[in-house]
């Protein structure tokens, strides 16, 4: 494996030598990042057009209130303002409401009601971001307040408020009930088992809360009616065709461009009302308009994640041999069901709840209502669900240790799937594709000093010092995903790819996904060039702009690698193979005489007689023959619709001390082994993963968006809604095993969210051990100093 | 990017000048230091004035740290850096250091000032808290001329300070006693993070031959330590930051003992009012008051007996 050498100048780090890099897989620098640490990046903001205007939502100060005027006539007055908007003025265009992802609807702008606080209301656009701001304090509205609904438990009480009365005939809070599993097989199971455990937990709300707020700058063209959509959106095509649906606008003539997007975490997968907005604004004045939400809209308005309250119950012998899980969900989705997931998955990929073990019978069941909150749900690095799913499985094993009183490495180290039992079907109907899961623990083990640990911890005890340690061995399930199984409205979840190599033997690879941060200009690079001995500074991949790349679902759920990864290196090979058939003419020799040697084909037995790929490229576009039948041009393209989800699966070893006097965590060490399958560049997934951990420990310890009863969001500004930083954050130690993906071309799983997904058990795992001398068995997140001082009082409540 | 809503903006020069615009421009006009409680407060537009008032130019003036036998005094303008980094300060009063450490971030320290802080009147305000501790007094000026109010009267409830609309504040004293040592303790829920509950201690010994009354600390070099005077502050548990003067009155003249900080943090819960919210609870915030109150008092004492010993 290549390390990378430090680069000694600025000039070589915009010019980096071939040398230092790997053609293909291993360890460099990524090629965006010269751009981004030297502020080159082109964010939605940096958009700038000529004549540009600027647009401002005004949004409900209240949770639930019927709307019983609205008065624009002051702010119209301003002025600077060229266009205030309200829903009633939308709904004259039949643009009121938009489909959300979830087949359910969204207000644009509220008409009737508003159903959470910081839903839009109305709309100005005005010549500078200040006046735009300023005019909506002229707009007055007034509300008539209703009782609203905001802790989920009591959505479905007969007397809760009905939120979506927009709702032909809705009379109750109720979305959907869902269940996977075998439920008779399941309580058969439990009847006879020797140990039941029951718990529950709360995953409380949070959000992705990325860096970048989201945003976007419609510029229609009222000449030749084409629409260009700048916007802060991790799926452009899948945005374009949405568009083409709800507006009315033939999809040739709109063009989506997702530029530099400063952190997706799934909060950029929707279409947002103010997108709309800012299309109609540009409509309707024939002007770019330009619409970023500040800090507080994002963190108030946008998709949060999570929201499940959860009951588990876990089935076991009474020497560890773990037998069911069951678990009935209370899902909160919010005021509208805008969750994000494929469509026949309405709990996401909740029904991965099995997790890494080997059980006899597995059943869960959920409820999803309304209530007075934004909408959204999944997003936030969660693999549609999969970090709830992983949260509760983890937890329960860990509060079957507790009853038994076994070791939780040992009971997890007794129930793991062994790698013989792969592909291994689980009770909810997964087919988990490879894996050596005893392997990875080992691994984890290893690099902790697992009892060495263990000893310390006892001894410290003895001081009355409180130390944990905390496990979590987790099953990941991404890359949707099989147009068979899944479609997101109706698109199925392929992704395509289209390579050229050019006459000097460069190539261009385009890609129907973005990169919000996981470094897929990179990454895609050394796909293509580890199939085609081209070095990865040749290959420029091209991406985010619909105009440019084929048509694919996007970046979320970690699917980039096991869809698009695939394609690439399909693509790849597709060019390989009529390169092959160039250079047997060029060699004249028999295509079956040539050998790949990673950029050259050369002649079997006689290995002086070769070309390259850059030569066979030339030639293709050359004025030379080719062989019988072959087009020139040296362009390939696949669509690629994977035949499984891939399985990542990791073990986390969490060290934590806690102060007894305070209840203050302190991380002391993270271990995480990842098993991703084969390793594109091991430095983009080692970054990927300490990015997950610190999302992990944010989530165990410090982040939430809460409300207060009358439905106020409480956690609107950076000061309020906690990220963990560099000081709450230890060192982490990586390590990984590689077990490939049978299915995938190359053997790659995919790494984005594992860490997300398997590190907040990890932490609370690690918190509740270090509480044991305190009887503790569970305690929800998010562990704050107080929340962990009431536990160990005894009174500590579910987060609300 | 949140924007806050339009305003004029004048740059005072002199701190006369500055009285001379607040009068002519009422309250409608307000005084911007390190803009770092004010500006947030601004964009969330929870705070709209005609004029903001900046008297950054008068870093000159009022940017310093001065010791006099009695006393040491802190210009209004002089920024948490500036104090976190004036060695001779820290040496007096080492509860600086260790409020400094835990306030905000650098980009914050570098620019928010001890003067904004105590105007603030933020219940949870870290550098109010160790004024309080330490029985600092506020240098008020008018065009009439200055007063000096003590702590315990310049916050009037959150939010609140005894400088009137005209007036400004210019320098805060600490009064400086022998054997001194103090502290300060916070618990916040992320590093920058303003307080869940935090208590300063600051303690004053009397240094008198063994055996003269209490217990021998034989750690002491032959002096008996005992209390003669001690002062608790608190911060995020109550309307503003409180100073317990039943605490000062159940330690002075004791010998320090792990029951003597017992008594105090139990009084330091009994005193306070603290109120549930997102950063904890209630009961929490009252154990905190409790346990940091005992906490910094250990710590004070160690640090006074060390000075006592040198
Ligand atoms: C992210 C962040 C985190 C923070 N965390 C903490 C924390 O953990 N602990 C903590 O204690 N503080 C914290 N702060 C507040 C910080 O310490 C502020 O700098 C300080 O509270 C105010 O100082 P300032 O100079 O910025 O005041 P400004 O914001 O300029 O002014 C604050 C108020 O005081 C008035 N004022 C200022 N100077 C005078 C004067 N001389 N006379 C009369 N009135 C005056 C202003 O009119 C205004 O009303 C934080 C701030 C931020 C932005």
């Amino acid at each position: 494996m290549t390390t990378v050498a430090e680069p000694q100048t600025a000039r070589e780090t915009a010019f980096v030598d071939n040398d230092l890099h790997p053609v293909g897989h291993g360890r460099m620098l990524r090629k965006e990042d010269p751009r981004f640490v030297r502020g080159r990046g082109h964010y939605l903001d940096d958009v700038q057009l000529p004549g540009m205007l600027h647009l401002a939502i005004l949004r409900s100060p209240l949770a639930h209130a019927r709307i019983t005027s609205i008065d624009i006539t002051a702010a119209q007055a301003h002025p600077k303002v060229k266009l205030v908007v309200t829903g009633a003025m939308l709904a004259e265009k039949n643009l009121a409401w938009m489909p959300t992802l979830s087949n359910d609807v969204q207000a644009v702008l509220a008409t009737d009601k508003v159903r959470f606080q910081g839903q839009e209301v109305a709309f100005v656009v005005a010549e500078d971001r200040y006046a735009a701001r300023d005019a909506l304090e002229l707009i007055d509205v007034t509300y008539e307040e209703l009782r609203p609904v905001i802790d989920a438990r009591h959505a479905l009480d007969p007397d809760a408020p009905v939120i979506r009365d927009d709702l032909k005939d809705k009379k109750d809070n109720h979305i959907f009930d869902w269940e996977t599993g075998d439920k008779d097989a399941t309580e058969k199971v439990f009847a006879a088992a020797d140990v039941v455990v029951t718990q529950d937990m709360a995953y409380p709300r949070v959000h992705p809360a990325p860096m970048e707020t989201c945003g976007a700058v419609a510029d229609f063209d009222s000449v030749n009616g084409k629409l260009t959509l700048y916007s802060t959106t991790q799926a452009p095509h899948a945005h374009r065709t949405l568009y083409a649906i709800v507006a009315g606008l033939p999809e040739h003539k709109i063009r989506v461009i997702s530029p530099d997007i400063g952190g997706g975490f799934g909060n950029k997968v929707p279409i947002y009302p103010g997108y709309v907005c800012a299309i109609v604004a540009s409509l309707l004045t024939d002007k770019p308009v330009k619409w970023m939400e500040d800090r507080s809209e994002n963190l108030t308005s946008t998709s949060f994640a999570r929201d499940y309250v959860m009951h588990g119950e876990i089935a076991a012998t009474k020497d560890g041999k773990i037998l069911a899980i069951r678990t009935h969900v209370l899902a909160d989705h919010g005021a509208f069901n805008g969750q994000a997931a494929p469509v026949k998955y309405p709990a996401g990929f909740f029904g991965v709840f099995c997790g890494s073990y080997d059980l006899e019978a597995a059943y869960a069941h959920q409820t999803a209502v309304y209530t007075n909150k934004a909408p959204g749900g999944v997003a936030y690095a969660c693999s549609f669900r999969i970090t709830e799913a992983v949260y509760l499985v983890e937890r329960m094993v860990d509060c079957l240790a507790f009853e038994l009183g076994v070791d939780p490495v040992e009971l997890r180290r007794k129930n793991l799937l062994r790698p013989e039992q792969f592909p291994y079907t689980t009770k909810t109907g997964w087919v988990y594709d490879s894996g050596d899961y005893v392997a990875t623990l080992d691994e984890a083990l290893r690099i902790a000093g697992y009892d060495e640990l263990r000893r310390e911890q006892a001894a410290k005890r003895e001081r009355g010092e409180l130390m944990g340690i905390g496990i979590s061995t987790f099953t990941e399930a991404v890359g949707a995903g099989p147009r068979k199984d899944m479609d997101i409205l109706g698109l199925g979840m392929n992704d395509g790819c289209e390579l050229r190599i050019h006459p000097t033997g460069k190539a261009t690879v385009r890609l129907s996904v973005q990169t919000q941060g996981q470094g897929h200009e990179t990454t895609f690079a050394q796909i293509v060039g580890e199939e085609l001995g081209i070095p990865p500074a040749d290959i420029e991949v091209v991406h985010g702009d619909t105009d440019q790349t084929p048509f694919g679902l996007g970046t979320y759920g970690s699917r980039s690698t096991p869809v698009s990864g695939a394609a690439a290196a399909l693509v790849a090979r597709k060019i390989r193979d009529k390169a092959r058939i160039i250079a047997s003419g060029m060699l004249e020799v028999s295509v079956a005489d040539l050998e790949w040697d990673k950029g050259s084909f050369r002649v079997a037995g006689d290995p002086g007689k070769a070309v390259t790929i850059q030569e066979i490229a030339m030639r293709a576009h050359g004025a030379g023959d080719l062989p019988e039948g072959l087009e020139g041009g040296l362009d390939a393209e696949v669509c690629y619709n994977p035949s499984n989800l891939t399985y990542p699966n990791g073990a986390y070893i969490c060290v934590v001390d806690v102060d007894p006097g305070t209840g203050k965590v302190t991380v002391r060490r993270f271990i995480a082994v990842d098993d991703c399958g084969t390793r594109i560049n091991p430095m983009i997934i080692e970054g990927q993963v300490h990015g997950g951990l610190a999302d992990g420990i944010g989530m165990a310890l410090m982040e939430m968006i809460s409300f207060d009863e009358d439905g106020n969001c409480l956690s609107g500004s950076l000061m309020d809604y906690l990220l963990p930083t560099a000081l709450e954050v230890p060192a982490f130690e990586t390590g990984f095993t590689v077990t490939p993906s049978p299915h995938h071309p190359i053997g790659a799983k995919g790494v984005g969210e594992s860490a997300t997904v398997g590190s907040p058990p990890a932490v609370v795992n690690a918190v509740i051990d270090a509480l044991r001398p305190y009887g503790v068995r569970h305690a929800d997140m998010p562990l704050t100093p107080s929340r962990v001082w009431e536990a160990m009082q005894g009174t500590v409540q579910p987060p609300i | 990017m949140q924007v806050p809503a339009p305003f004029e903006y004048e740059r005072a020069t002199s701190v006369d000048g500055a009285i001379g615009l607040l009068e002519r421009l009422g309250d409608t006009a307000k005084l911007v230091a390190g803009g770092h409680s004010l500006l947030p407060m601004m964009k969330l537009r929870l705070a709209n004035f005609e004029y903001l008032i900046d008297i950054n130019d008068l870093h000159g003036d009022l940017g310093y740290i001065t010791f006099t036998a009695e006393e040491v005094r802190i210009g209004a303008m002089t920024r948490h850096r500036e104090i976190a980094e004036s060695a001779e300060l820290l040496a007096v009063f080492p509860i600086f250091a260790d409020a400094e450490q835990v306030i905000a971030d650098p980009v914050v320290r570098n620019r928010g000032t001890i003067g904004g802080s105590l105007c603030q009147a933020d219940p949870a305000e870290d550098l109010s808290a160790v004024c309080t501790t330490l029985g600092a007094s506020c240098v008020i000026r008018g065009s009439g001329g200055e007063r000096v109010v003590p702590m315990a009267e310049f916050h009037r409830g959150p939010y609140e300070t005894a400088v009137g609309t005209t007036e400004m504040l210019t320098e805060v004293r600490f009064p400086i006693r022998p054997y001194a040592g103090s502290a300060y303790e916070k618990v916040e829920r992320r590093a920058g993070d303003w307080a869940v509950a935090a208590a300063g201690a600051a303690v004053w010994l009397s240094s008198e031959p063994r055996g003269s009354r209490g217990r021998t600390d034989s750690e002491n070099d032959g002096h008996d330590v005992v209390l003669a005077d001690a002062r608790v502050g608190l911060a995020a548990v109550g309307p503003n930051t409180v100073e317990i003067p039943s605490i000062s009155a159940a330690l002075r003249g004791q010998t320090p003992s792990e029951e003597l900080y017992a008594r105090a943090g139990e009084l330091a819960a009994q005193n306070c009012h603290p109120v549930t919210d997102p950063r904890g609870s209630a009961d929490y915030k009252r154990h905190l008051a409790d346990e940091l109150t005992r906490r910094a008092l250990r710590r004070a004492v160690q640090r006074a007996t060390d000075q006592v010993r040198s």
